[in-house]
């Protein structure tokens, strides 16, 4: 699993990353699809996955909080369809359910399974799966003064 | 103890056809795309059947057949779908067994359960709402000598539902049956996980309902759920699931101007007052089982008690007992009676609790017993099991405050009755509770401080038919399990009618 907590847009620690394998279901569901977004669920059965939509097929309100977004490229190109180009999908959480979460860095991984609900990678075989750390002293302390 | 033969094995009391189609219309029809997709059992991880890959068309296909049969379905007399509903009920009884043992086969699921507790359930079910719809009636208001207002129920119409992967054949039941006995005409998705068990029941009850009345299309969430729950065509839409997608179908529902119920899980507290342990009698050791109970089902249950809160002066001792109760879990081949603790559902299932144990441990909780996968022998070594795992720390973790289903406690202690409230209400969640003391008075306020629809008082995990069931905050919207469920089956149909001769007198 190769964790990029690469800093986000001002030098602020991002509050989302993907592993080098969730990018690449990504890129080739994109293609798919269209662009992406995520929302954080919470709850039972599937609750505490990340559930992966078409760009606005999911209303967003003020309920929600945007945690960051993920900037993937459409590689590898020896795939058919892929262009090399970048792209962006959103992770988007409940505000209720932040003000749980907010002291952990999530990870968007995906494993083998069988997720029900509507995300759009489960026909593939496959599930997006949260992998979470604490942050830092240091960096809450920072994300903390921008929130 | 008895161990049953696994479907495909010599001696099997319960066989899964090889492959299942949509059963649209009263009987199997082909998926219209061709694809079906593989079933794996989590208690071996191997495939033992494929299932129909449903798409639109499919949902397409069912909603013509359910929109035929609803019309006469509605005009039936109460009576002939009660009778209905018994004869159903009736050949499930003789059939228990072979329900139960297939159903263990496809969830993971203690087979000690499904024959105990999730086909009787089910059972029972049926004959309640049997039951219930022959004693509704309508109201009559008498507005004024010569003007009655009559209220009528009447079916909605064709409705959908989309059912969970935890209680396959009694999750499906809690909806099928109000519904049915309402009139209506159902489109029913199965969970993906979970698709065969419901079409093994129908294989053995499917003839007794006149065809298009019941139809299930199986499918994944985005290709075959997501067109049911949007379609125009239905007249309300039931969910049992997580938030996310809670909330993606109430805005199809909002499109379409039709009613929802959603039950949307929680993270139910199960408190102990200090009086619990007074004695080491039955009750207390009724109390400890009542602990233990998120083990059950592997703790795939909406209601899991998954927050443990001890009061501190019996906190060491109780918490002691209930380590020695936990510890003593039997867990192994889900077909064995013996088994107390079967297979988590599916692989995923079993990552997202690794994941969890992996971020309890991060924030600091301390792993008092389990906290790893369960590693089995032979032919189960393929299967997803995890070992029942208690946590001590504070509320505020994720732990505390998210529902993992799984075999997983988190345990904390309280000092009195109002640090008990806060902590027990400090979460989005309100579907379950527990509440355990000797003092009547000190339950029943308890009970009612608890912002939670089912709060068990000395006892837990128990689900009678005639006992309401559902959530407050985030964990959804209506009551299943009670009668009050027609009420979100039926449209009221009001006729003011006028006996008097006279006009008026506007113009």
């Amino acid at each position: 699993m190769s964790d990029d907590d690469g800093a986000a847009a001002g030098g602020l620690p991002a509050r989302v990353a993907v592993t080098a394998a969730a990018a690449g279901l990504l890129a080739r569901l994109r293609r798919q699809h269209g662009e992406l977004m995520f929302h954080q669920s919470g709850g039972c059965c599937d609750g505490s996955s990340p559930m992966c939509y078409p760009d606005g097929d999911f209303l967003l309100g003020d309920a929600d909080v945007h945690l960051g977004d993920l900037e993937l490229k459409d590689e590898p190109l020896t795939e058919p369809g892929a262009t090399g180009e970048t792209f962006t999908v959103p992770v988007w959480m409940s505000r209720a359910q932040f003000e749980y979460w907010s002291h952990t860095h999530l990870t968007i991984d995906v494993v083998p399974g069988r997720g029900s609900g509507f995300s759009v990678e489960a026909p593939e075989g496959v599930r997006f799966l949260i992998r979470s750390r604490l942050f830092t002293d240091d960096e809450l302390a920072t994300l903390t003064a921008v929130r | 103890m008895t161990v049953y033969a696994a479907p495909g094995q010599p001696g099997a009391i319960a066989e899964y056809r090889a492959r299942y189609d949509h059963w649209i219309g009263g009987e199997y029809v082909p998926p219209a795309n061709g694809q079906y997709f593989e079933n794996p059992s989590p208690v071996t991880g191997q495939t033992f059947t494929e299932v129909a890959r449903g798409t639109a068309a499919d949902i397409e296909r069912a909603l013509d057949a359910a929109e035929g049969a609803a019309t006469a379905w509605g005009k039936t007399t109460v009576t002939e779908r009660a009778n209905i509903l018994n004869k159903i009920a009736d050949r499930m009884e003789a059939n228990l067994e072979k329900i139960a043992v297939a159903e263990s086969w496809e969830n993971g699921k203690p087979v000690r359960e499904t024959l105990a507790a999730d086909i009787p359930l089910a059972i029972d079910h049926f004959r309640y709402f049997a039951g219930a719809i022959r004693a509704q009636e309508g109201s009559i208001s008498e507005i004024d000598e010569d003007t009655i207002a009559y209220h009528f129920h009447e079916p909605l119409g064709v409705v959908g539902q989309i059912i969970p992967w935890n209680f396959p054949i009694l999750m499906a039941t809690w909806k099928l049956a109000p519904a049915l006995a309402a009139g209506n005409a159902v489109v029913l998705k199965p969970a993906e996980q979970t698709p065969a068990s419901i079409l093994f029941l129908l294989d053995i009850v499917g003839d007794l309902l006149p065809p298009g009345v019941l139809n299930v299309v199986n499918g994944f969430g985005v290709e075959a759920g997501k067109p049911l729950a949007s379609s125009p065509r239905i007249r309300k839409i039931a969910f049992t699931g997580e938030t996310t997608t809670g909330r993606l179908i109430m805005q199809y529902a909002s499109q379409n101007i039709i009613p929802v119920t959603l039950e949307l899980g929680g993270k139910s507290p199960n408190i102990f007052f200090s009086d619990v342990a007074d004695q080491r009698d039955d009750y207390y050791d009724k109390a400890l089982e009542g602990f233990t109970m998120f083990a059950l089902n592997q703790g795939e249950v909406c209601t899991c008690p998954s927050r443990a809160l001890i009061q501190a002066d019996i906190y060491d001792q109780f918490l002691g007992d209930a380590l020695e109760r936990t510890k003593a879990v039997t867990q192994g081949n889900p077909l064995d009676t013996d088994t107390m603790i079967g297979a988590q559902a599916s692989n995923d299932q079993l990552e997202k609790i690794l994941s969890y144990i992996d971020i309890g441990k991060a924030e600091g909780a301390k792993v008092l017993t389990g906290g790893q996968r369960a590693e089995l022998d032979g032919d189960l070594a393929g299967g997803y099991y995890v070992t029942p795992t208690v946590f001590e720390g504070k509320n505020s973790m994720r732990i505390f405050q998210e529902e993992i289903f799984g075999p997983v406690v988190s345990v904390t202690e309280f000092a009195d009755f109002d640090d008990a409230m806060k902590i027990a209400n400090d979460t989005l969640y309100g579907l379950g509770a527990g509440v355990w003391s000797r003092q009547g008075a000190t339950a029943y306020r308890a009970g009612r401080t608890i912002e939670a629809g089912r709060v068990w008082t000395n006892c837990y995990h128990a689900y009678p038919a005639a006992a309401a069931f559902g959530g407050y905050k985030g964990s959804g919207v209506g009551r299943e399990n009670h009668k009050m469920m027609l009420d979100h089956y039926q449209q009221t149909k009001n006729l003011l009618v006028s006996y008097s001769g006279q006009k008026l007198g506007f113009f």
